[in-house]
């Protein structure tokens, strides 16, 4: 059947490739590539990624200048009618600054820029996202930030505990967020955004496959995988 | 017009950088440091007849991030 999916680049973006070639090698369609200059997304989309990187050089804030570019508007817009959103990172980072999801990542606890494989822990295996995982499955995805430090204030998090949408958590907190999240999704459950890159182990090569059931969770969710 | 917006971390939010370099304020040999908390400082050059309340929305929008961040707009001429 007919899918679409698109992957936003910024200048910046360093992960963009990689995430296209995660969607195609999961669900055997080409990705569409998206400009942040351009104002609209393809006529058809069916969903949105937004890679990791470093966008606009970091300046400002993570993610700040990102989303104000024009194509986020055409993202927002998209993700208020159902598209599945997926931030990575950097892109989660954009996500937070341009309203999408809540709270904001904060410079790590500990200062270091953090890349190594971590353990997760599956905290909600009802949503689009994560369907093909096992409710608190154990994986292991990489991390690779400056600035993954999550944060929203206490009643924020006890909302978004209260209705599953901590979807992973750190089983070793690498970068001080509050209560080990990982990655959140918004209220409507289309938009995750998690700092862990799940596009970085789709096949045995990558020295794991835990990230694949997340792209399979969303296709199959559309039927297109 | 000249505008500095004073952009920093709103109490309570854990501030890493200004802890860093409280602890290398420490190691170069300052005593009686009790806290740092690190902001920015943003200048503005913008026409004279620009309104408070478009300053505010700059703030809002892009210069301070609401969730972590407060801001204070001062003109300096």
């Amino acid at each position: 059947m007919a899918f679409t999916a698109g992957v936003i680049t910024f200048p910046g973006s360093n992960c963009d490739r990689d995430m296209a070639v995660a969607i195609e090698a999961v669900s055997g369609k080409p990705a569409a590539r998206i400009w942040h200059g351009d104002a609209a997304l393809p006529d058809r989309i069916d969903f949105i990624a937004v890679p990791g990187g470093f966008s606009y050089g970091d300046y400002l804030r993570s993610g700040a200048m990102a989303a104000k570019s024009p194509i986020m508007r055409a993202v927002a817009e998209a993700a208020g009618r159902g598209v599945p959103v997926l931030g990575v990172c950097n892109g989660f980072q954009v996500l937070t600054e341009t309203g999408l999801l809540p709270g904001a990542l904060m410079r790590n606890a500990g200062i270091h820029f953090v890349c190594r494989e971590v353990p997760l822990v599956v905290g909600n295996n009802q949503s689009l996202f994560t369907a093909k995982y096992e409710a608190g499955q154990e994986i292991v995805i990489p991390v690779a930030h400056h600035d993954g430090n999550y944060y929203a204030d206490d009643a924020m998090l006890d909302r978004l505990e209260g209705e599953g949408r901590v979807v992973f958590r750190y089983v070793e907190n690498p970068n001080g967020s509050a209560r080990d999240i990982a990655g959140v999704l918004n209220d409507a459950g289309n938009v995750l955004g998690m700092m862990p890159h799940p596009e970085r182990m789709i096949e045995p090569a990558h020295g794991g496959t835990d990230g694949r059931a997340l792209f399979e969770s969303v296709f199959e969710g559309l039927s297109v995988a | 017009m000249k505008v500095n917006v004073h952009v920093s971390l709103k109490p309570g939010v854990l501030d890493p950088q200004g802890r860093a370099i409280h602890h290398a304020l420490e190691g170069l040999g300052f005593a009686g440091v009790n806290d740092v908390r690190a902001g920015r400082l943003i200048e503005l050059d913008v026409a004279d007849d620009t309104s408070d309340a478009a300053l505010d929305d700059m703030c809002r929008k892009l210069l301070a991030n609401m969730v972590i961040e407060n801001y204070r707009i001062e003109k300096v001429g």
